[in-house]
């Protein structure tokens, strides 16, 4: 017993830690909220200290949970996401009136539901991470209950994403009943022992497409601009960060494990949806004024990028796949520093045009989101071009040609709206600047800004990294 | 002295002179100045450094030197760094230019001062860095690395359709290098490493070695640029700030003329075979029509612009033509334009600075006024068109010599250009430096200070003293080139002996 409460010590420190902290905050009064949320960083902090430190990989819980070299690569990033989530959510909370102890909680729930999510290996372990993330994520998006746009960026989310869990989990029973099995041991060696039935097939493509609205990718995109834009700034940021890292993991654990046997098949969905989500990525993002839709956007064509790599299928592909949430992660939470920081007349501002002339008023907000924004159009050296780098190196392999050749097109497409909001920063004239950035705003873009510039000197070391995570599979 | 890594040095001194640039406080007067001064030494010292490369470059020996190697990006993915006798000078070149375009922007930068310095010297380590890089990756992480200081360069400190122009060439640059990138990974699958050294003995498939060369001649003829990709260039060299015209036309666009050299023939010599035809094809054109699309401008940087993709139209004609000659010849050309159109868009820059304007319309019979600038728009006019005795000969004489030994007419139809570019410059000197002055704007213009002299002076040298003395230049590249062209025949006779015993 004690030996399967081992591997899930991270999880149950969180969730240990979020209920007594849900106590301190309904029993204490408004002065509760920054300990809360403070404390809230710190368990997460503690959650990732434990789960780099937690001794032995294995299975627990009749095999429901597992945890190896890929599940703590993931977990460490998830909990870095979320913990740089709620803190730059600080500034926002004081200057906007909204200060609520249940964020951080919410946060640290959604968290443990990620956590469960990556380490899952049973289709029921599944679905109870994934719907106790799900659940906290459509809360937090209706978070400001007095913001209109708010709840509403929740409602659709909550409708859109209940839909999925349904397609997700009529996947899941199909996949049972043709094979028998929910351990994800269980399926593989059913697969591997014979045809698969077509109706198996048809549990796939629905498991898939629960996955890829979890992810966002084309075609189950359609909540993400809305939900981006009508959520409040941090909570964005927040969407934008750990949940994908979370969800990608949990994709890419169930195809290259469960279901190797019949990689063929899900290959060309896959590629598909990669196609599909790069391409809408690239050209829908074009159009954009507002900066959070933007964003929503190109996460989607990222999202595509990463999906590059799960394509490919192989050792080289999921080590891709790895280092592109990294880069991802960092360069997204980097921006939303940015995005964060437009504030003018104690007002947020969401419009692209409203960073006319950064260069002068602020050179150095510039310069940071500058870098990003190359770093995002994937422009070498910086931390983004390894990024796409690594997945068309796993694209080429596998000899998905065509794939890689529409990948890399659709990035230069991409590359025109990052590249137009660095035209509007450096060649167009001020329109007045923006408030002082809070400190823990500086702190999170200037240690993305260092990662994102820095990365080539330690490419190599993060490539071997990512290798051994990504040997947990083959 | 050979045990320190001086490659690396020359490369990424620039940097960290950038890196005391930015550590600079203030936007005033002196701190202009002090900005200005670390960048000119760091610029002066990296030329010094390297020209101690060419004191410890041995020319008999056609292989890489002062070869650095570190781990980098793991596996056969390494940080590599060495020249050989086509990167050498092309090095130098660079390093040579820098000092000399800081020089030439001191007073003409009015806005962002700090970044602008700060982007040239970001810029330079870029290039150099291209030339000296040993790993496939590693060539194309400087390569495309400098698309983003030469987009702001354009974008910032630009003329007035800035914006449109530097769009125009950040994507048409970016699109021609990602599928490079593709043939790149796909190299790197099929022959198990990056390292250039490696992969010029590795004999790659017939059929796959099409498909790189296409990819990879997509970069390079943007880059280069080839008719009819290159109408990025007139663009963003009208709208460059004057230094940044001089860095584009010097060194960017060899890049893609080394880029044909390091990797196009060497590593695919049947698909250069193959295809040298249609390369023929589009380099007479380039020679031809912007020739005769030069003679109709407007705008005295607009018609160098043109003139530059005719030029390199000589450049690709001689290099895949494919014997010593050309090969030579097209080194010569690129090193030759390196230093003329250099001078020919600082020459612009002076009278730009004088007048605001590019028009040809609004000069006429500066003679009159600028003596000593005539003059020197004399020299580089001369050499623009190939007069013997300047070095815009030697390039052209030679690539020639190279095509006619191919087909020949080619050379024929190319001399033609030749004729047409005398057409060109000579009328665009007559328009602007000839006559009297009729302007009353003209009649106070002033001739070149001394800061533009110091300017000019080394180049009027350069352009002179290689064209009666090529031999320092041809005895550098000797070696390599003939290695390059040995390999080269020897791949294609392989080929055709297992073409001829297949049945």
């Amino acid at each position: 017993m004690a030996s399967d409460l081992l591997p899930a010590l991270p999880e149950i420190i969180l969730a240990v830690g979020a209920l007594a902290l849900l106590m301190v905050g309904v029993f204490g009064d408004e002065q509760a909220v920054s300990p809360v949320t403070s404390a809230s960083v710190a368990l997460i902090v503690v959650a990732g200290v434990a789960v780099i430190l937690v001794p032995s990989d294995g299975l627990a819980f009749s095999g429901a949970f597992v945890l190896d070299p890929f599940a703590r690569f993931m977990k460490v990033l998830a909990l870095v996401g979320s913990g740089v989530a709620i803190v730059m959510s600080t500034g926002y909370a004081r200057a906007q009136k909204f200060e609520r102890f249940e964020y951080p909680v919410l946060i640290v729930i959604a968290t443990l539901g990620m956590l469960m999510m990556i380490s899952a290996n049973d289709l029921i372990a599944v679905y109870l991470g994934l719907e106790l993330q799900s659940l906290s994520l459509y809360v937090v998006a209706a978070i400001n209950r007095d913001s209109a746009r708010s709840t509403e960026a929740g409602l659709k989310y909550f409708v859109l994403g209940a839909l999925s869990s349904g397609m997700l989990l009529y996947g899941a029973s199909l996949t049972y009943g043709f094979t028998g099995q929910t351990a994800f041991a269980g399926i593989a060696s059913a697969l591997a022992a014979g045809v698969p039935p077509l109706g198996l097939t048809f549990g796939l493509v629905f498991l898939i497409a629960g996955f890829a609205f979890k992810v966002s990718a084309v075609p189950f995109h359609m909540w993400t601009p809305d939900v981006y834009e009508g959520a409040p700034t941090p909570v964005t940021a927040f969407f934008a960060a750990a949940p994908k890292v979370a969800a990608m993991a949990l994709f890419v654990r169930v195809m290259v494990g469960p279901f190797a046997a019949v990689t063929h098949d899900w290959q060309q969905v896959v590629t598909f949806v990669s196609v599909a989500s790069m391409l809408l990525g690239a050209f829908a993002a074009i159009g954009q004024t507002n900066i959070k839709r933007l964003m929503a956007y190109s996460s989607i064509g990222h999202m595509g990028f990463a999906l590059v790599g799960l394509a490919a299928g192989t050792q080289a592909g999921v080590q891709g796949v790895i280092i592109y949430l990294l880069v991802y992660m960092a360069m997204t939470l980097g921006t939303f520093a940015c995005i964060l920081a437009m504030r003018r007349n104690d007002e947020m501002v969401e419009n692209i045009d409203d960073l006319a002339g950064l260069a002068r008023t602020n050179p150095i907000m510039a310069f940071m989101l500058g870098m990003l924004l190359f770093s995002l159009a994937g422009i070498p050296p910086l931390a983004g071009f390894f990024a796409k780098f690594y997945v068309f190196l796993a694209a080429i392999q596998s000899g998905l040609y065509v794939l890689a050749v529409i990948g890399v097109l659709a990035s230069v497409v991409g590359s025109y709206y990052y590249v137009r909001i660095v035209k509007i920063m450096y060649f167009d004239d001020p329109v007045g600047g923006f408030q002082p950035m809070s400190t823990e705003l500086r702190a999170v873009l200037g240690v993305s800004g260092a990662f994102v510039l820095l990365f080539i000197f330690v490419a190599g070391q993060i490539g071997s990294a990512a290798e051994l995570a990504a040997k947990t599979f083959f | 002295m050979l045990d320190w890594p001086l490659l690396t040095t020359v490369t990424f001194l620039p940097t960290i002179g950038a890196l005391l640039v930015l550590a600079i406080r203030g936007d005033d007067e002196i701190a202009h100045r002090n900005m200005y001064h670390v960048a000119l030494w760091t610029t002066s010292v990296t030329f010094i450094l390297s020209l101690v490369i060419w004191l410890n470059f041995d020319p008999d020996n056609p292989g890489f030197q002062l070869v650095e190697r570190a781990d980098w990006l793991g596996g056969t993915i390494a940080y590599k760094m060495g020249v050989d006798g086509i990167s050498l000078l092309f090095v130098i070149l660079t390093a040579f230019l820098m000092p000399l375009c800081i020089v030439a922007s001191k007073l003409t930068v009015k806005k962002f001062f700090k970044a602008y310095m700060v982007a040239f010297l970001v810029l330079e380590t870029l290039m150099i860095g291209v030339f000296c890089a040993l790993d496939l990756v590693l060539f194309y992480v400087f390569f495309e690395g400098g698309l983003i200081p030469m987009f702001l360069i354009i974008g910032i400190w630009g003329g007035p359709r800035r914006v449109y122009a530097s769009f125009k060439f950040f994507l048409y640059t970016l699109t021609g290098s990602v599928l490079m990138l593709l043939a790149i990974l796909a190299m790197y699958w099929q022959a198990g490493t990056t390292d250039i050294p490696t992969l010029l003995n590795y004999h790659f498939p017939a059929s796959m070695q099409t498909w790189l060369w296409i990819a990879f001649f997509a970069s390079f003829a943007v880059k280069l640029p080839m008719w009819p990709v290159h109408t990025w260039l007139p663009d963003a060299h009208v709208e460059a700030p004057t230094a940044g015209s001089v860095i584009l036309a010097a060194i960017l666009l060899k890049m893609g003329g080394y880029g044909f050299l390091r990797f196009s023939l060497p590593m695919f010599p049947l698909a250069s075979a193959d295809l040298a035809p249609f390369v023929f094809t589009l380099s007479v054109f380039a020679i031809v029509y912007t020739s005769l699309v030069a003679l109709m401008q407007e705008d005295i940087k607009k018609l160098i612009a043109y003139s530059s993709v005719a030029h390199m139209g000589f450049v690709t004609m001689g290099l895949f033509a494919a014997n010593a000659q050309g090969v030579q010849g097209g080194i010569f050309q690129m090193l030759s334009h390196g230093i003329v159109s250099a001078a020919l868009f600082l020459c612009v820059g002076v009278i730009y600075d004088r007048m605001h304007t590019r028009e040809i319309v609004a000069y006429g019979g500066l003679v009159n006024r600028m003596p000593i600038y005539a003059a020197v728009f004399m020299v580089f006019t001369l050499a623009n068109v190939g007069l013997p005795g300047t070095s815009g000969f030697i390039g052209e004489f030679l690539t020639l010599i190279g095509a006619f030994q191919v087909n020949t007419w080619v050379a024929f139809l190319a001399a033609i250009g030749m004729i047409l570019s005398a057409g060109y410059a000579l009328w665009l000197y007559r328009r602007v430096i000839f006559g009297e002055i009729e302007k009353e704007s003209l009649r106070s213009i002033l001739d070149l200070s001394w800061r533009e002299v110091a300017i000019f002076a080394p180049l009027v040298l350069g352009a002179v003293y290689f064209g009666f003395h090529p031999a320092p230049i041809m005895n550098v590249t000797a070696a390599a080139v003939d290695q390059l062209v040995g390999n080269y025949q020897a791949a294609l006779s392989a080929a055709g002996q297992l073409a001829a015993a297949t049945p």
